[in-house]
């Protein structure tokens, strides 16, 4: 630094060439920005919090695996090698199959081998043998089961099916030999949607109890602050399960679905509706708003046109943590028999049939549909950490 | 602090009477009550002895009175220490409630100190060495117990307590034990029951208070005054545990409040599962065939637990941290 500094100085007396440009002044000359620089300081909020996001690894794969599965949700029929009660009275219990790919030293493709069944007399237990001579080479893209793709559009088309006359039970079966990953991808559809359709409910109720107590203070604020309090105090599960053993046995499994989504939804707002008041409080007093106040703007306006998108990544980023807890509530609700029945079928439903210590001493497959909730609710709360951490990409 | 004792008291009784009437409403939803399912039963098998104790009860409890009054009815019960009568057991609530009210008790206040025995040392572990391998593996662990349903973990624990130790599957203590007199063998068996459920509980809320912790920790430890102690030569271990950890317990201690909702909710859940007589399963069973009162007040008195805990936890906050007594009004 020294060195530097002193050469300047050193060379001071000889003259210095004398340069003068011609090219014409520019007064903001200094100012200017590189490309870089100017994307950076152009992008919108929304791309900053991506950038941030970006960053953030382990959000990423996990919004990456939310996206498959919702994606899924989509297919589940063609996704399904079975439809969801497709009976096997020869194979009821049996075992996961594991695929393999070689046989004997040969590469053939992905394979399962077929089962030798025999009942232990004496114990009248199933049991299931694999065949090793007995190597049953799946097919893709190919006609199985005919199902109604939503309901409406018929079909038959299957991602992979059994070979012909074979079976291909990748997670076993259960009690009526129905195939469990079949069964598990058609569950995705209830357990994945029931958090969304909660979330959005809860979403609605907190962002406007929340907003009117926040901008109006006074005693609306009083009235919302105590009832969120007494609704805060009540242990979760036990009004959950009161509240859905008071839906009606008579109502049809979609009245019911929208029941228990309803429930989850009501009793979730509170944290959304803190949180949304706390911040307009603050945000209030902002010129801006006072500014929106003096032109004239009506309340609604200038809540949900200039105060709620000021911080609406917070919101998103904290309704994203509050989905797994759904989700979870749903499986407990379902597991305690008070919850979504049969025919409806959610992971939680499914959980239904490993409720005794007996399916997990001999029948431990019943117990997979946990694994995708797991996964799920992993995946939410990662992703929400992320989004938390990107919510306010200036800091 | 003794005006401000007083003034969360106050806040305290309408909150209570809110949650008494949210009560009342849920567990009278469900269209037709208990009674009259009975009734109909009974006449269809043309017994005509017990309809007048029927009748008895249902005068007693004014069923046929509108349901203001018979709101009204309940709370003056409660108040007395009525808890109303149960028409599955046919005894009064009280008498069923008092031992499993007792033993929920005892299952949550035992997690709770699980809790804070395993959350502690992992929490300060993982602040004080963030980003190593040991923080990240134990992170991972507090996700993976987040997000297990709790009844399946308590199933999976059940079976390898049975083929491990040979602990016989459900309740709370060897049979032979019930019913007698303790002893240091049934305080013994009683504890080897136990620890499932206080594990299974303990999981997912040592996990909330294993992040809370490290979160608040992390930021108590970039502060000046952390800075300014090392510089001055503190010895580490001291230097932790005199200021950053006590500023970082703060919200710890407010958590209790938000804690107890979940202990008390989760163990309804997990009883069922390991069958243990706290209160979860009679409640089940009560929503499940609308022993109305029973039911009500179960929900009532654990609402009631919740909301004394979080009256305690806000007191002990208070006594710890002048600020907030000082501030007034809104808690937490």
């Amino acid at each position: 630094m020294n060195d530097s500094a002193a050469s300047p100085v050193a060379a001071a007396p000889e003259r210095l060439p004398h340069f003068v440009s011609d090219a014409p002044f520019d007064r903001r000359g200094g100012e200017r920005l590189s490309p870089e620089l100017e994307r950076y300081y152009r992008a919108s909020q929304w791309k900053m919090m991506w950038w941030k996001l970006k960053r953030h690894r382990l959000a990423v794969v996990s919004g990456a695996i939310l996206v498959v599965m919702y994606a899924s949700i989509l297919f589940s029929e063609i996704i399904a090698p079975y439809n969801l009660n497709t009976r096997h009275a020869d194979f009821i219990y049996a075992p996961p199959q594991p695929i393999h790919l070689i046989h004997d030293g040969h590469f053939i493709g992905p394979y399962v081998y077929g089962f030798d069944y025999r009942l232990d007399l004496d114990t009248l237990r199933r049991t299931y043998t694999p065949n090793l001579a007995q190597v049953e080479r799946l097919r893709f893209f190919c006609l199985g089961d005919r199902y109604k793709w939503w309901g409406v559009i018929p079909g038959r088309f299957h991602l992979v099916c059994p070979a012909e006359g074979g079976t291909l039970f990748v997670f076993g079966t259960d009690r009526l030999g129905r195939d469990m990953f079949s069964r598990l991808a058609y569950g995705a559809r209830v357990s994945l949607t029931i958090g969304l359709i909660g979330i959005t409910l809860s979403f609605l109720v907190g962002i406007t109890l929340g907003g009117i107590a926040g901008y109006y203070g006074g005693w609306p604020d009083h009235l919302i602050q105590r009832s969120i309090e007494v609704l805060q105090s009540f242990p979760k599960l036990p009004l959950w399960m009161a509240l859905s053993a008071a839906l009606p046995v008579s109502w049809s499994p979609l009245y019911v679905y929208f029941g228990i989504t309803i429930i989850l939804g009501l009793l979730t707002w509170t944290g959304l509706a803190r949180a949304v008041r706390s911040k307009l409080l603050a945000l209030r007093e902002e010129d801006f708003c006072t500014a929106a106040v003096l032109m004239g703007a009506s309340p609604r306006r200038i809540i949900g046109r200039h105060l709620l998108p000021s911080f609406m990544s917070h919101l998103i980023a904290s309704a994203t943590l509050h989905i797994p807890q759904m989700i979870l509530g749903e499986t407990a609700l379902s597991f305690l028999g008070l919850g979504l029945r049969p025919p409806i079928t959610s992971w939680g439903v499914l959980l239904t049939e490993a409720q005794n210590i007996n399916v997990v001493a001999l029948y431990p497959w019943l117990m997979i549909p946990v694994v995708p909730v797991i996964v799920t609710v992993l995946a939410f709360n990662f992703l929400g950490d992320g989004l938390r951490d990107a919510a306010d990409p200036y800091k | 602090m003794l005006s401000y004792i007083a003034r969360r008291v106050f806040i305290m009784v309408p909150t209570l009477i809110a949650i008494s009437a949210i009560v009342f409403i849920i567990i009278r939803l469900p269209p037709g009550d208990y009674l009259t399912t009975m009734m109909n039963e009974l006449q269809s098998q043309g017994e005509g002895a017990n309809i007048e104790k029927i009748e008895f009860l249902r005068q007693q409890y004014g069923m046929d009175r509108p349901a203001i009054e018979q709101y009204a009815r309940w709370v003056i019960g409660l108040l007395q220490g009525d808890l109303g009568w149960s028409f599955e057991y046919n005894v009064p609530v009280a008498q069923l409630i008092g031992q499993r009210l007792l033993m929920s008790f005892l299952v949550a206040f035992t997690t709770l100190i699980f809790t804070y025995i395993i959350a502690f040392p992992i929490g300060i572990y993982s602040a004080t060495h963030q980003y190593s391998w040991g923080d990240y593996g134990l992170t991972l662990l507090g996700f993976i117990g987040l997000a297990t349903p709790s009844f399946l973990l308590a199933l999976i624990l059940l079976y390898l307590a049975n083929v491990l130790f040979g602990t016989t599957i459900g309740g709370m203590m060897d049979e032979q034990y019930l019913g007698q007199p303790m002893s240091w063998a049934k305080f013994l068996s009683v504890l080897a029951h136990l620890w499932i459920p206080v594990v299974v509980l303990g999981t997912s809320s040592t996990a909330e208070m294993i992040r809370l912790l490290r979160a608040n920790l992390l930021d108590e430890l970039q502060k000046q005054y952390v800075v300014t102690g090392r510089a001055k030569g503190l010895p580490p271990g001291r230097l932790l545990v005199k200021y950053p950890l006590r500023m970082a317990l703060n919200p710890f201690i407010a958590d209790i409040g938000s804690i107890l909702p979940h202990l008390i909710s989760g163990s309804a859940i997990v009883s069922v599962v390991l069958s243990l007589p706290t209160n979860g399963p009679m409640l089940l069973r009560a929503l499940q065939s609308q022993d109305m009162y029973l039911a009500g007040s179960f929900v009532m008195l654990e609402a009631c637990l919740v909301v004394v805990g979080v009256f305690v936890s806000d007191l002990a906050l208070a006594a710890l941290d002048p600020r907030i007594r000082l501030q007034g009004g809104a808690m937490r």
